[in-house]
């Protein structure tokens, strides 16, 4: 079976990695059935690393039917959940054990910055994977009181075989995420990564064994999302479908889902998140926060702080300092110590931002700072802010998954609300203010799954993570994920009632 | 069109007079439809129109739910304490409670069943839905969850806002309630479309709304098309949750529209061909009788029906005879009639649905046992009806039937009887009747349904969820769990002192 392997001799990490590149089904690593493959691409430079398995509905077929098959026989509640958590715990400490190495492929591979890659995403990866091995042996469903001849209670089981379609802005990370409750609660997955980003995923599979998860429990199908991905969601014997990534392609599942077996779905999508700053911040750490809200992960990630609205009071003190702070920011190779920002994930992203980049300018808004390609070769943009920006515009309305920041100045409370609510989206939101009535006030009224106060993308993993409106369906992570994994039966012992 | 309709009762279960308005019931008022059409609604009884009822299209359910909007944003939602969304819903529950016997004799009219039956199940299950929910409203509960001490962090389990909501013909008010009681308490305001079939109680409940003091706009009642009215609540942008109890084919249909349109999220409740299965050491004389109730109480029209019975073969017999006996008693008759258990069903395309598959099941080599044919020469009474010599493949095991027909169905072993009981594409109830503990629970933990009765069969609790695993549906209605579908989840992480 082919792999990969690549040096890294970098200020950051140096050591070697071995990739196996086939599809990991049962267990065991194999060629795709249509022998296709598909080439990953280092953004740094846009040159060919290496390619991968190209899985298609053939394969997942064939991993449908080994997850079925491992559910039935060596999985789901044969196996009790403290063995189930055990083996998830033994996962996250062989992933620590591995951690720069895995931080180093997922440099690689998506272009962040190894420092993010390392304190960030795999730190995250590995606390998932303990948090939901922590609750494999804590899934609980209820006795209810009827009345005293009926012993009625409900049992919280596993679904069956689950697919977790993942996306490439923390492949690792939302890999763990999805992981962690599907198996706590007694599933079998079938996991597609995304054809950009399927180096951390593959290399993952050897843990599985090791850490003692049963063959077939689970499966990485690598390929395309309108070939893997949409047999994945259309396969009659998968239960359900977590998906995270565009909502275009949410709505093609969901649709799909509602024409095949009607599996259940759990859709994390797109956002437009507005950080709303009052007059009365602490303006050092407002600029930290909101600069960390949407130039973490070069903007690609779900809840950036896109629409930034910003007080008319603190206006000009504040745009002064974020600007400062932007400039400052580093862009350059994932592995220079001093990094912050990394190139785009690829040619067809970058291409993307700068259209957006151009609409904005066209529109009439204007590049405070940035706007431009940094460097001449990969997909690396400048941190980018816009002014003088109107609710109607693209760039005000549409995710741009890039390092690009829209600033509106308001006047009042009502007014921020209105305009932050104004979109279709409504996955997260943050308020900066000192002010605890307006603070809890305005976190409350703008409509969306989380809201920041005085922080912005300050994640934890045991609060639950989704969106209102179209920016999804369902909730990830604490407790609440648990649900989206099991199925509710019902039980009632009639032990008198007579006919 | 005349505005209500009036029809005196003078029959031996019911004696009374009910009026109704006929018009669809948006922002607190009974309007015409944009369009101008109607619906016919016939007896099933006798197959003759009783009256005809506004029927809204889009262009309706477009305004009900700007309607709801408003209202959700102005006079309802979180701006209502719990406590008095509650007081509310209770109010409305005794309001239901002085009219309970006009809504049965409406069921009882639209839909084919014994007034006795809608009085005494459809109807007391109604209010009490009504009340339990009641009590949930200020009842409704976040989390705070330890993260660390530089944080606060919580959640909120918030109204979701404008909620459409599209229920069935087979139990008309219960389905009402079940569906309403949940999203009120929890602060949402609903479109809600009845069956074009069964609308009248629906419309009754509509003079009840105001007087049980909600707001305009609130609660808003569309009757009209499922291909229409039902289809624009599934589309529509304002609204951002749909319910719906029905048939497989239409739950695809909606989630399709949820997900071309804003992704409202999606709570389906829909088809089943639940197995019935008895041991050789079940209580024979309670298993028959339960088994009757599981198949052919409401005519078989009963998404959790036990139309698959398997008997274990060391019983067979004595369950077939006892079985035959009890279900040839069965009065089939007119629904005013008190000693009436089955009227007819609810409509000609139904009854022609249920002796389609009385003939497939003829053709497909399976034995009548009893009954198979029409009772009467008016209306859409069918015989109850028992098929033995039934194999998998059939489509009478296969599919869904919806109506008085059970396929009874010999087998050996608890292994092979599992096996056959979960080949199916549904997974909405099943029974299971043996007095062995460890059986007992064993088959029905094994059973791939969403409820499992043991040694009792469609005895619902409204404390205890119910819904589908697999194709049987999306969700659960009923109990505390009912509550998630309404609520949207917020995170709210404040930051006390964790500084960049």
């Amino acid at each position: 079976m082919s792999s990969f392997t690549y040096q890294f001799d970098t200020p950051s990490y140096k050591g070697t990695s071995t990739v196996s590149t086939g599809l990991f089904i049962n267990g065991k690593f194999i060629e795709p059935v249509e022998k296709g493959t598909i080439e990953v691409v280092n953004p740094v430079n846009g040159k060919i690393i290496t390619s991968v398995a190209a899985g298609t509905a053939a394969d997942i077929d064939n991993a449908a039917r080994a997850a079925r098959k491992a559910y039935k026989e060596r999985w789901g509640l044969k196996v009790p959940g403290v063995q189930r958590g055990r083996m998830l715990s033994k996962l996250a400490d062989l992933l620590e054990a591995n951690a720069d190495e895995f931080a180093a492929l997922e440099a690689l591979d998506v272009g962040k910055a190894f420092r993010a890659a390392r304190n960030g995403d795999v730190s995250a990866s590995i606390a998932a994977l303990r948090y939901y091995a922590g609750w494999a042996d804590k899934i609980q469903g209820k006795t209810i009181e009827t009345n005293e001849k009926k012993l009625a209670y409900t049992r919280h089981e596993p679904v069956g075989v689950v697919g977790a379609i993942v996306p490439w802005n923390f492949p690792l990370t939302m890999l763990s995420f999805k992981l962690g409750p599907a198996l706590a609660a007694g599933n079998a997955v079938i996991v597609k990564p995304s054809e950009l980003t399927p180096l951390t995923a593959l290399r993952l599979c050897p843990l599985f064994v090791e850490a003692g998860f049963p063959d077939g429990v689970i499966n990485v199908v690598s390929g395309y999302g309108s070939t893997a991905g949409q047999a994945l969601s259309e396969h009659m014997d998968v239960d359900k479908i977590t998906f995270t990534g565009s909502t275009l392609t949410g709505r093609k599942i969901m649709e799909t889902a509602s024409k095949t077996n009607l599996k259940k779905i759990t859709l994390e999508l797109g956002g437009k998140s507005p950080s709303v700053i009052f007059d009365d911040v602490d303006l050092e750490q407002t600029v930290k926060w909101v600069s960390h809200g949407i130039f973490m992960n070069h903007g690609q990630a779900c809840t950036a702080g896109s629409r930034i609205f910003v007080q008319a009071g603190i206006y000009d003190r504040f745009l002064k300092a974020f600007t400062e702070h932007a400039s400052s920011l580093k862009v350059g190779d994932p592995f220079a110590r001093d990094t912050y920002q990394g190139p785009q994930v690829s040619q067809t992203q970058f291409d993307r931002i700068m259209g957006y980049i151009k609409s904005g300018k066209e529109e009439g808004a204007t590049v405070h700072i940035g706007g431009e390609r940094h460097g001449n070769e990969g997909y690396f943009i400048q941190p980018t802010i816009f002014t003088e920006c109107k609710s109607n515009m693209k760039i005000v309305q549409e995710e741009i998954f890039g390092p690009v920041a829209a600033i509106i100045k308001f006047a009042t409370e009502e007014e921020a609300i209105e305009q932050a609510n104004n979109t279709v989206y409504g996955l997260a939101c943050s308020v900066f203010t000192r002010d605890i009535d307006r603070a809890i006030r305005v976190a409350h009224s703008i409509e969306a799954g989380t809201a920041w106060i005085n922080c912005h993308n300050s994640s934890e993993l045991s609060l639950p993570f989704g969106g209102y409106k179209q920016s999804g369906i369902g909730r990830e992570l604490g407790e609440y994920a648990l649900e989206h994994y099991t199925n509710l039966k019902a039980v009632h012992v009639n032990i008198g009632h007579r006919l | 069109m005349p505005s209500t309709f009036t029809k005196t009762f003078d029959t031996p279960a019911y004696k009374g007079t009910v009026t109704i308005p006929l018009g669809l019931y948006i922002n607190g008022e009974f309007v015409d439809p944009v369009e101008g059409g109607t619906i016919d609604v016939v007896n099933p009884a006798t197959g003759k129109v009783v009256t005809s009822i506004a029927a809204g299209t889009k262009a309706d359910i477009d305004i009900a739910a700007k309607a709801a909007k408003e209202a959700y944003k102005t006079s309802w939602g979180l701006k209502v304490p719990g406590t008095q969304r509650g007081k509310l819903m209770s109010k409305l529950a005794v309001l239901m409670e002085e009219h309970i016997a006009e809504f049965a004799a409406l069921d009882a009219l639209a839909n084919g069943k014994a007034y006795n039956t809608a009085y005494g199940k459809d109807n007391k299950g109604a209010i009490a839905v009504m009340e339990y929910y009641a009590g949930w409203a200020d009842k409704i509960s976040g989390k705070t969850i330890e993260t660390n001490e530089k944080k606060l962090a919580y959640t909120r389990h918030e109204p979701i806002g404008v909620v459409g909501q599209i229920i069935p013909w087979n139990v008309p008010m219960f389905s009402l309630s079940l569906k309403v009681a949940p999203a009120l308490a929890t602060g949402n305001t609903i479109v809600l479309k009845p069956s074009e079939i069964t609308p009248l109680s629906a419309l009754l409940f509509c003079t009840l709304i105001e007087q049980a003091g909600f707001p305009p706009g609130v609660i808003n009642i569309v009757n009209g098309y499922g291909s229409t009215a039902g289809q624009a609540i599934s589309e529509h942008p304002l609204i951002e949750k749909v319910a719906f109890t029905g048939s497989t084919l239409t739950g695809r249909k909606i989630m399709e529209a949820a997900a071309k349109s804003n992704l409202k999220s999606v709570t389906l409740e829909l088809g089943g061909k639940s197995p019935n299965v008895i041991f050789d050491d079940a209580d024979l004389e309670q298993a028959v009788k339960w088994a009757i109730h599981g198949i052919y109480y409401n005519h078989g029209q009963n998404c959790s029906a036990g139309s698959r019975i398997f008997v274990q073969e060391g019983i067979y017999d004595k369950f077939l005879d006892q079985f035959t006996e009890q279900a040839r008693a069965i009065k089939v008759g007119d629904p005013f009639s008190p000693d009436t258990y089955q009227g007819p069903q609810v409509s000609k395309t139904q009854f022609e649905r249920i002796m389609g598959y009385i003939t497939s099941g003829q053709n497909d080599g399976a034995t009548v046992h009893l009954g198979g044919k029409q009772v009467g020469q008016e209306g859409y009474f069918i015989e109850p009806t028992i098929f033995t010599e039934c194999q998998p493949n059939m489509k009478i095991v296969r599919e869904e039937i919806f109506g008085p027909v059970a396929c009874v169905i010999k087998f050996k072993t608890e292994d092979e009887v599992v096996e056959q009981a979960n080949d199916t594409s549904y997974g909405l109830a099943a029974s299971v009747f043996t007095k062995d503990i460890d059986r007992a629970i064993r088959v029905a933990h094994a059973l791939e349904a969403g409820t499992a009765w043991i040694n009792c069969s469609n005895q619902a609790e409204i404390s205890m969820p119910f819904g589908g695993f697999k194709q049987s549906g999306i969700g659960r209605d009923l109990s505390e769990y009912a509550l998630e579908n309404y609520t949207n989840v917020k995170a709210v992480h404040v930051n006390i002192g964790l500084r960049l």
